[in-house]
């Protein structure tokens, strides 16, 4: 019984202390519960931004912002690529590292199937795979240096993003290469333009985004990475192999990376060197951050990162729609990202005081 | 030394059979420091006992030992009459040897109840059994007496107080039956300190967990421990029934140690 009194406490934010909440109106209480409830998740400021926005722009450009045209571009485009990456970043900032070089396993990878069909005739389904084991090599790299040598990774990965880099531009000669048409059989899988195909990114999204999200909430790895990011040496204590948590989300980094590279060379029937690069990577930690990731570990959603995904999708997006011309694009949007966070962090920090919402 | 050889030798090769960890003639030096200096320690079944010494005494050294951090550069150690070289913190704790630290013992991101289990999860796989673990924790946190709001809450809510008895619960839930306790009453109310000391009773009338507990203040020690040892510069100096000595002998020893280190140091000087 006292229990019961003590969590209610706990939802009101009140001192768990016997008596102090007795007396209290029972259905009052729940509706009060319920509401905190609601505050107290990391994805609901971040979810109401979403729909907000998506209202906004969906009532003002009814006509342009709710084609199929226009949800191509914006989910299987623009938010796909983010909220993939964003994966990646949430669980590798959960468990207190971060992975700058993703955006240019994103550029290399494609390269690596490209010439593996070209210059060795491998398969394309093959190649394919290839280029995304690719990816996961890349994140075992990072993690080596990070985790074995001890480098911290935000430096590391900035050295293994400019060596995938040079290797992308060295292997084009700095030129993109066409991918023919005749690979698309494989290429539909990852997204090649028409129906239904070009959906394809939209598809990975929702699947490795619902994976994650078990895997982040519900399983033993990601415990463990909420445990190394949230108390390293604690985590360690217990016996948890916390190097190995770290290598195997960079490795997953890295083939997401890879994925969205391979993804975005079928649906460009290109293989650019000048493709991925920082700003997917900004992009992708942004969405984390806006969904409620902490910068500094310890805890994230990948749901949240998925909605921050949106919000910047559909900002980029619906700016473009309402003819915003592109100088000053950049001055809106980032003062949007910065409303966003701010509104993110004051809002935790309320959740914190106890005052939820 | 005197105060040492107060107790008496074990007799004959064999030792009791209820005496679950014993140290002989440890030694521990890093670099030019001598952190443990012939250290011989004994606990008994069901025993609190009490290691007390002011910072730098070697408190810290032997617990790491005890706890299979560190080796020691000579001397064994025996667990239930059998000597072991501890590889490791987890082979320390295969053999019922938990430490629990004030600080990092707990994710204060998790939940009681995953804290509880960290390491140690019901998993129908691939998924986590939450629910089991949520009944699990909670039974067992009630059966110690263990009261917090609820095993659903972030650790990161709960007082220092309430953590420390989740961290203490945590290791008798993992069969721990020697517990090595860190500072556990270091920075804590009064309140806090009655439940924690309240939590050490309840785990010694239960009589097959053996407990050894850092602290600085003599007064809980005396209190909760059947024992005292006391570490000063890597030796132990005192080995006393915790009836048969105060705090005023403890201070008197500490502090005249501190004076007369104090008079060699001016001569030299």
């Amino acid at each position: 019984m006292s229990d019961a009194v003590d969590s209610a406490d706990k939802v009101l934010g009140r001192p768990a202390s016997g008596g102090a909440g007795r007396g209290g109106n029972g259905a009052g209480r729940t509706l009060v519960g319920g509401l905190g409830a609601f505050g107290r998740q990391r994805e609901a400021t971040v979810l109401v931004v979403t729909v907000a926005l998506l209202a906004y722009f969906g009532i003002s450009y009814h006509s342009s912002f709710l084609s199929q045209v226009n949800a191509v571009d914006l989910l299987a485009e623009l938010m796909a690529p983010i909220a993939i990456i964003a994966i990646g970043e949430v669980m590798l900032l959960i468990c207190g590292e971060i992975d700058i070089s993703v955006g240019f396993i994103y550029t290399f990878a494609p390269f690596v199937m490209y010439f593996a069909i070209t210059d060795y005739h491998v398969p394309v389904p093959l190649a394919a795979l290839l280029g995304l084991l690719t990816g996961v090599a890349a994140g075992w790299v990072n993690g080596f240096i990070t985790v074995t040598l001890g480098v911290p990774s935000f430096i590391a990965t900035i050295g293994t993003g400019f060596v995938l880099l040079g290797l992308a531009l060295v292997v084009s000669r700095a030129e993109p290469l066409p991918v023919p048409s005749s690979w698309d059989s494989t290429g539909k899988w990852f997204a090649i333009p028409g129906n239904p195909w070009q959906w394809a990114p939209l598809v990975w999204t929702v699947v490795l985004v619902l994976i994650f999200h078990l895997v982040l909430t519900r399983t033993r790895w990601g415990l463990y990475t909420i445990s190394a990011g949230g108390n390293l040496l604690g985590a360690r204590e217990a016996g948890i192999n916390v190097g190995r948590i770290k290598y195997g989300n960079f490795m997953l980094t890295g083939f997401l990376g890879a994925l969205v590279g391979i993804q975005a060379a079928f649906y460009t029937s290109t293989v650019d060197p000048s493709a991925g690069g920082y700003t997917p990577m900004f992009y992708a930690v942004i969405a984390a951050v806006i969904g409620g990731t902490a910068m500094l570990g310890g805890s994230g959603t990948i749901i949240g990162a998925f909605l921050g995904a949106i919000v910047l999708a559909t900002l980029t997006d619906g700016f473009d729609i309402a003819g915003i011309s592109a100088n000053p694009l950049s001055i809106i949007f980032g003062g949007a990202i910065l409303i966003a966070m701010i509104a993110n962090v004051q809002l935790t920090r309320l959740r914190q005081t106890g005052r939820t919402l | 030394m005197t105060a040492q050889d107060q107790i008496p030798a074990p007799s004959g090769a064999s030792p009791a059979t209820d005496e679950v960890l014993r140290a002989e003639h440890i030694s521990k030096r890093f670099g030019a420091v001598t952190a443990l200096q012939d250290v011989n320690v004994r606990l008994q079944r069901g025993e609190v006992l009490g290691l007390i010494g002011d910072n730098g005494a070697g408190k810290s050294t032997l617990m790491k030992i005890f706890c299979g951090f560190q080796r020691p550069d000579s001397g064994r150690l025996l667990v239930n009459g059998a000597e072991v070289v501890l590889k490791s913190v987890t082979h320390a704790r295969s053999l019922g040897i938990d430490v629990v630290y004030q600080d990092l013992a707990l994710v204060n991101q998790l939940t009681v109840y995953h804290n509880m289990f960290l390491n140690r999860e019901i998993v129908r796989w691939p998924l986590l059994s939450n629910r089991s673990m949520r009944r699990i924790a909670k039974e067992h946190l009630d059966e110690m007496g263990v009261n917090i709001p609820s095993v659903n809450v972030p650790v990161a809510s709960l007082s220092g107080g309430q953590r420390q008895a989740i961290a203490v619960a945590r290791a008798v839930f993992a069969d721990a039956r020697i517990l090595l306790l860190d500072e556990p009453l270091a920075a804590m109310g009064a309140k806090e300190v009655a439940m924690i000391l309240d939590l050490i009773h309840d785990l010694k009338r239960r009589g097959d967990i053996s407990i050894i507990i850092i602290a600085h203040n003599y007064g809980q020690v005396l209190e909760i421990c059947d024992r005292v040892n006391l570490l000063q510069h890597g030796e132990i100096t005192l080995d006393k029934r915790s009836r048969d000595t105060s705090v005023q002998e403890l201070n008197d020893i500490v502090v005249a140690e501190y004076r007369r280190a104090l008079e060699e140091r001016q001569r030299s000087a």
